[in-house]
C-alpha cells in the first residue's frame, strides 16, 4: 500500500467530544433518510394520526372553547416526538447487536460521543419533523391563536422534552438484547403515557382514578404547556412545570444512559 | 526481540458463570504474525476483546506496545486496528461513508479520512461499490470492508478475529497477501483462525487454546512435528476387505489405525517409504483398494491429539 500523507486533527478534550459526536450524528441522519421505515415512522405515521383524529375521531370529541384541530395539534406534536424516540432505542440495540459498539470502543474516540451523537441526531430530526407537522396542521385547519414568539417557545419546549426522552429511550435500547425487543420494551412505556394523557381528549372526560395519573404525568404537562402557548390562555404555570420536568429528566437520564453504556458489553 | 503484545494470567468470567479465559498468557513478537488457534468457545474472541480494550478482564494484565489495556485504553486504541469475528459495518451507509466515519473517529481530518477511505477501497477491490449502501453488499464484500476499516489508521498492531471465514478462495489469498505486505512493513498481527493451513502460511508463532487456557505453543513446524505423520485413507471394495486389511496391518505392529465401514486410515509413521510396504501387504492379502488418498494432519487432528476431544 502506498503511503499517503494524512492529517491528524489536534483537538482538546471538549472539542473532540463535539467533533466525534457530530460525525456520529451525521451517520444517524444519513440512515434516517435512507431507511424507509425510519422515514415512515417519523413522517407518514404522524400524518396518519393527524388525519385519523382530525376527521375520524375528532367529531366525537368535545373540547370546550376552541376547535378540535387547535386542541389536537399540540398533542400530535408531543406524540410525534415521543414515538420518534423509539427509533433511538431500536437504533442503539441494533448497534450493539451488529457489533458496531464493539468497533467504536476499539477506536480512540470519546466514549460519550456515541450517545451524544445519537441524541443530537434525534434533535435535528425533531426540528424537521415538527416543521413538517406544523405544515400538515395548517393544511387541516390548525391556527395559532397567540403569536409567533409564543409558538416558537412552544416548539422550544417540545424540543427540550424530546431531547430528554431520547436519553430515556437510549437506556431501553442499551438494555435490550436486540432491536425487536427494544421496540417491544418501548411501547408499554409509551402507550399509557401518550394515550392516558391530555394529548387527544380532555382529561376531564376520563374516569376519576385515571385523571390523577393523566393530569400529572409529564406528557400531559408538556402538552398543556404547548397548548397554552399556541391556543392562548394562562401559560406561566404549565410552562414552568414542563420545564421542571424536562430539567429533572435531563439531570437523571443521561448519567443513567452513560452508566448503561459502560456496562453494555 | 521486542514484544508488541503481552498478556499475563488473564481471567474472564461472563455472566452465567462461563469461564471464558482461565489464566491465559501470551507474548507476541513485534513485526510478526501470531496465530491463535482453538475450537469454538475456547476463548479466542474474548482474548481479542480484552486486548483491544473492548472488554475488561476480571484479573490478569495485558499491554499493547507497552500501554496497559485497562489503565491506558486511549493510548492502546490509537495504535490498534480491529476486525471482529462478524463484520461490524453500518448497513445504512455506503462503503465510502463507513470508512470516512471510522477515519474521522480515528481523529483524521475529514479530507484525510476521505483520501484514506478511497485508497483502502481500492486495495480491497471495492471501488466499484464505494457509493452503494452496504445493505447491498455480499457477505464477502462486507468482510473486506470491515478489514479495510481496521486499517484506516495504519495501525502498528492489528487484531483479526477469523478474518477469512466466509471469504472465497480468491479473496482469502488476496487477504493473505495484504497481511504479508503489512507484516513486511513492520505491522504486528494477532489473528485467530480455525484453519491450520492459514496459521501455517502466515504465523511465525502459533498458540493453541482450549477452555481459556493455552495447551500448546510453537512455530507451525514444531506443532506439526508434534502431530506426526500424514494420513493415508484407503477406500476398500467392501467392509470385509477393510476389516481384513486392518487386521493384517495390526498383526504387523501398527495399531493406531482406524477402520470404519469400508475405509481404513493409516498414519504414515514410517515416512513415505511405508507406502510401498502398505501396498505389498494389500497384495499379499489379496485386497486391492478402490480409492486412495493422502492428507496432511488437519486441525481436527491437532485438537484431537492436544485436547483429547473433537472440536465442537
Ligand atoms: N457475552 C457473553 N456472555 C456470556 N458468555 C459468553 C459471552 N461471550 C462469550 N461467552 C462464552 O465464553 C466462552 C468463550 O467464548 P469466545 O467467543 O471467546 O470463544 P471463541 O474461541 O471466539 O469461539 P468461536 O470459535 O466460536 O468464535 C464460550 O463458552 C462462550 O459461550
Ligand atoms: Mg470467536
Amino acid at each position: 500500500m502506498a503511503t499517503i500523507a494524512l492529517e491528524q486533527a489536534r483537538r482538546g478534550r471538549v472539542m473532540s467530544v463535539v467533533v466525534d459526536a457530530a460525525v456520529l450524528a451525521e451517520r444517524n441522519l444519513i440512515a434516517l433518510v435512507r431507511i424507509r421505515e425510519a422515514l415512515f415512522f417519523s413522517s407518514v405515521q404522524p400524518i396518519m394520526f393527524v388525519l385519523l383524529f382530525r376527521y375520524v375521531f375528532g367529531g366525537a370529541i368535545a373540547v370546550p372553547g376552541r376547535s378540535y384541530v387547535d386542541f389536537l395539534m399540540p398533542g400530535i406534536f408531543v406524540q410525534t416526538v415521543a414515538f420518534g424516540a423509539v427509533g433511538t432505542a431500536i437504533g442503539l440495540a441494533e448497534d450493539l447487536q451488529k457489533g458496531l459498539v464493539e468497533r467504536f470502543r476499539s477506536l480512540p474516540m470519546r466514549r460519550s460521543a456515541l450517545l451524544a451523537g445519537r441524541t443530537a441526531a434525534d434533535l435535528v430530526r425533531n426540528v424537521l419533523v415538527l416543521f413538517l407537522m406544523t405544515v400538515v396542521g395548517f393544511l387541516v385547519g390548525f391556527r395559532v391563536h397567540t403569536n409567533a414568539p409564543a409558538f416558537l417557545a412552544g416548539i422550544g419546549i417540545l424540543l427540550i422534552f424530546a431531547y430528554a426522552l431520547s436519553w430515556g429511550f437510549s437506556i431501553i435500547g442499551l438494555s435490550a438484547p436486540n432491536s425487536e425487543t427494544a421496540q417491544m420494551m418501548s411501547f408499554p412505556v409509551l402507550f399509557p403515557l401518550t394515550f392516558a394523557s391530555s394529548a387527544f381528549v380532555p382529561v376531564a372526560s376520563m374516569p376519576g382514578w385515571l385523571q390523577v395519573f393523566a393530569r400529572n404525568q409529564p406528557i400531559s404537562i408538556v402538552v398543556d404547556a404547548v397548548r397554552s402557548l399556541m391556543n392562548g390562555g394562562p401559560t406561566a404555570d404549565s410552562v414552568i412545570k414542563a420545564l421542571i420536568w424536562s430539567a429533572a429528566l435531563l439531570i437523571i437520564l443521561p448519567p443513567l444512559a452513560a452508566h448503561r453504556y459502560r456496562r453494555a458489553l | 526481540m521486542a514484544i508488541a503484545i503481552r498478556a499475563e494470567k488473564l481471567v474472564k468470567e461472563y455472566k452465567g458463570g462461563v469461564r471464558a479465559l482461565d489464566g491465559l498468557g501470551l507474548e507476541v513478537e513485534a513485526g510478526t504474525v501470531f496465530g491463535l488457534l482453538g475450537p469454538n468457545g475456547s476463548g479466542k474472541t474474548t482474548t481479542v476483546r480484552i486486548l483491544t480494550t473492548v472488554a475488561a478482564p476480571d484479573s490478569g494484565e495485558a499491554s499493547v506496545l507497552g500501554f496497559d489495556v485497562v489503565r491506558e485504553p486511549q493510548e492502546v486504541r490509537a495504535r490498534i486496528g480491529l476486525a471482529g469475528q462478524f463484520a461490524a459495518v453500518d448497513e445504512n451507509l455506503s462503503g465510502l461513508e463507513n470508512l470516512r466515519m471510522i477515519g474521522q473517529l480515528n481523529q483524521l481530518t475529514r479530507g484525510s479520512a476521505k483520501l484514506r477511505a478511497n485508497q483502502l477501497l481500492e486495495v480491497f477491490e471495492l471501488t466499484g461499490a464505494a457509493k452503494r449502501s452496504v445493505k447491498t453488499y455480499s457477505g464477502g464484500m462486507r468482510r473486506r470492508l470491515d478489514l479495510a476499516a481496521a486499517l484506516v489508521n495504519s495501525p502498528p498492531v492489528l487484531f483479526l478475529d477469523e478474518p477469512t471465514t466466509g471469504l472465497d478462495p480468491y479473496s482469502r489469498q488476496a487477504l493473505w497477501q495484504v497481511i504479508e505486505e503489512l507484516v513486511a512493513g513492520g505491522t504486528t498481527v494477532l489473528l485467530t483462525t480455525q484453519y491450520l493451513e492459514e496459521a501455517d502460511r502466515l504465523a511465525k508463532m502459533i498458540a493453541v487454546i482450549d477452555s481459556g487456557r493455552m495447551i500448546a505453543q510453537g512455530t507451525p513446524t514444531q506443532l506439526k512435528a508434534g502431530l506426526g505423520a500424514s494420513v493415508v485413507e484407503l477406500e476398500m471394495k467392501s467392509a470385509t476387505d477393510a476389516h481384513q486389511v486392518g487386521e493384517a496391518i495390526r498383526l504387523r505392529g501398527t495399531t493406531s489405525i482406524r477402520v470404519q465401514d469400508n475405509k481404513v486410515e493409516i498414519p504414515l509413521e514410517g515416512g513415505p517409504s511405508q507406502l510401498r510396504w502398505l501396498f505389498d501387504l494389500m497384495g499379499e492379502v489379496g485386497c486391492e483398494p478402490h480409492a486412495f488418498s493422502l492428507r496432511e494432519p488437519s486441525l481436527d487432528d491437532v485438537f484431537l491429539s492436544l485436547t483429547g476431544h473433537q472440536a465442537e
